[in-house]
């Protein structure tokens, strides 16, 4: 059914410092499908964000790409000019970020930052300034018109939310690649946004990576999804069975720590211990110190990410011992299309 | 029209702040060292004649009432008659003020010719060689005292090489312009220093926002993203200290005008200095406090109209 969009083989962004390497993506590798929402799940500075960066070409310095293959649509991205990202940018990807603030140019009319967004040159400026309005409308901003004049300063948090998802579609991308597009949001608002954003790429048929710290945004969003811890990716499967049969113990882990867990009457369940140092990484598999199934080779060697199931991956090499670990919570599952 | 309501304040908050100055500088004048008709009548003056001239410049009276009549002569826009040139002090300072206005004006176009490229390029090449030689370039420059510069400038550009005029303005604009490049550039140089630290700062911290990433992950052109992101954000966090460095140019007049020999106001106010002159300091002291404080008025109203986040009021 489905045709892969985008395929990452081994990427390695590396922040190169005069003293040390901080290896903050790893060998990383995963393809994603056209029309599927793929989330990239991890604590804080397990190197979700930078391979999100790495896709688009945005690793500021000292950061480098130092080794892989981003595929999009047969091109290696890596590999070609500056010129030719800029036109793939915008209208075949596009990205979303975190703080709808400072993502916006404070001196920029709202208008102004969504036509000079359409890539279409045939445009009229007139027509540029429809579709902007259609946009706006797109996303949910009440009375677009009379909003086209306004300065970002102008919104509140979630509205500008919108505005910059809206700047992000101008040229209708193929994938969005959202880098917490909720995280600075209220629940409430949250909420809004997610269905937005799953309504949009219903819509538009786009695929994304969502790239969140938030298990229960993952869940309402993500058809297929990567674990990764320390700049490496533990655990790739589809979202169901991620909640419903976790085969890896980072991933168990994270579950056994989610707020769910308590209101069903469990303890809250802390990973003890802190991430590795990425600029000083263990021999063997970095989650190794924290992992109560922890073997001698383990801190020796960091294992392969081997298939247990058909587009089930996990990098453990005690996948056995966890067989028979049931899902901690129901999978939440996707939203259905209303 | 909260815009007018507030430009209407600031010109009123304008008022007490001008009253000040006015009792600086006359308290200031007074302080210093060195009986004005004694100055300017030297040691062969007979005691007569000294007083006759204290009489004619009105300093037998007491304190409050030269005071009293200085302020009553501005609120009849008079400032004063100059008993050196004979001549009331506002046809000086019209006759001179244009100098001094195109001095500021020149420079503060080298200032921005200069400061801006080289503020970008150090900015965006932070922390490698080209970065570092600017820094250190602009570091020089702010360490030189202005006299100084303008001496070498004149040897160097004006009698070895003959390139520039070395004292006056000449008689037509093209020759007032030209002559007024080495002056300007002088003047220039320490704002230029100060401004490119300034911008390198606001340009490396404004390449690593999002709005940056955000419009080039829009597929924008480099550019663009350079006038419309970069650039414009660069000069909201400038203006201030870019005026504020106008203001200060203009003070600075005093000392290019003397090294170049450049008949603006600048080098007026020294020559009242120098010889006592009242009228002439308390005239020019009182404009110059009038063009600062309408450039502060014109920053503020300027930085509302590139900073949509700020609002006049």
């Amino acid at each position: 059914m489905s045709n892969t969009i985008l395929e990452v083989i081994d990427l390695k962004t590396y922040y190169i410092e005069k003293n040390r390497v901080v290896k903050a993506v790893d060998g990383v590798s995963f393809s994603i499908n056209e029309e599927e929402t793929f989330g990239l799940v991890g604590e804080s500075g397990c190197g979700k964000s930078a391979t999100c960066r790495s896709l688009i070409g945005l690793v500021h310095k000292p950061g480098e790409i130092v080794n892989g293959c981003i595929n999009y649509k047969g091109t290696d991205l890596l590999k070609i000019s500056p010129k030719e990202l800029e036109k793939i940018r915008g209208s075949e990807m596009g990205m979303i970020f975190q703080e709808p603030m400072t993502a916006l140019n404070p001196v920029l009319k709202i208008k102004e930052q969504i036509m000079e967004s359409f890539k279409d040159k045939a445009l009229s400026k007139q027509q540029k300034y429809e579709k902007a309005i259609e946009l706006l409308r797109l996303v949910g901003i009440p009375s677009p018109e009379k909003r086209m004049e306004s300065f970002p300063h102008q919104f509140s948090g979630g509205m500008r939310q919108r505005v910059m998802i809206a700047i992000a579609l101008a040229s209708k991308p193929r994938l969005l690649l959202a880098d917490e597009p909720t995280t600075a949001l209220d629940v409430t608002i949250q909420d809004q946004i997610i269905k937005l954003l799953n309504d949009l790429k219903r819509e538009l048929k786009m695929s994304m990576i969502l790239v969140t710290h938030d298990l229960g945004v993952a869940a309402q969003m993500c058809d297929r999804m990567a674990v990764m811890y320390a700049g490496n990716i533990m655990e790739i499967t589809d979202a169901v069975t991620l909640f419903g049969s976790p085969r890896h113990p980072y991933t168990i882990g994270l579950l056994n720590s989610l707020a769910v867990n308590k209101e069903k009457g469990g303890k809250l369940q802390p990973i003890n211990g802190a991430p590795p140092d990425l600029s000083n990484m263990p021999e063997g598999c970095p989650f190794a110190p924290r992992c109560q199934y922890c073997e001698p080779l383990c801190e020796k060697q960091l294992p392969d990410l081997q298939e247990i199931e058909p587009g089930h991956l996990s990098r453990c090499r005690c996948v056995e011992k966890l067989a028979n670990i049931k899902g901690i919570i129901e999978p939440a599952g996707k939203e259905e299309p209303s | 029209m909260n815009e007018l309501n507030y430009i209407i304040k600031r010109l009123l908050q304008i008022i007490p702040v001008l009253f000040c100055v006015t009792v600086l500088i006359f308290i200031m004048m007074r302080l210093i060292p060195g009986d004005p008709a004694l100055v300017m009548l030297g040691d062969k003056g007979s005691p007569e004649t000294i007083a006759a001239m204290r009489h004619q410049m009105g300093l037998d009276q007491s304190y409050l009432t030269q005071y009293w009549i200085f302020l009553n002569n501005l609120l009849h826009m008079n400032l004063g008659k100059s008993v050196y040139y004979n001549q009331p002090v506002s046809e000086l300072i019209q006759q001179k003020i244009l100098v001094t206005i195109t001095l500021t004006i020149v420079s503060t176009i080298l200032a921005i010719l200069i400061s801006f490229p080289l503020g970008y390029l150090s900015g965006i090449n932070r922390g490698n060689l080209k970065g570092q030689i600017i820094n250190a370039g602009s570091l020089v420059a702010v360490s030189l005292p202005s006299f100084w510069i303008g001496l070498l400038f004149l040897i160097l550009f004006g009698l070895k090489l003959g390139w520039f005029p070395i004292a006056g303005w000449g008689q037509t604009w093209p020759e007032h312009i030209y002559s007024m490049i080495l002056p300007g550039l002088t003047q220039a140089l320490a704002t230029c220093a100060l401004l490119i630290r300034n911008i390198q700062n606001s340009v490396s911290d404004i390449l690593k926002k999002d709005y940056v990433d955000f419009a080039y992950s829009k597929g924008l052109p480099r550019k663009i993203v350079r006038s419309r992101y970069i650039i414009k954000n660069v000069m909201v966090s400038t203006v201030t200290l870019f005026s504020m460095r106008i203001a200060y140019m203009l003070g600075g007049s005093v000392v290019i005008e003397t090294v170049f020999a450049l008949p603006g106001i600048g080098l007026l106010l020294l020559q009242g200095i120098l010889g006592r002159d009242y009228a002439i300091v308390q005239g020019t002291v009182f404009i110059f406090a009038v063009i600062v404080l309408a450039m502060n008025l014109f920053t503020d109203i300027s930085y509302s109209i590139l900073d949509p986040r700020v609002k006049l009021q």
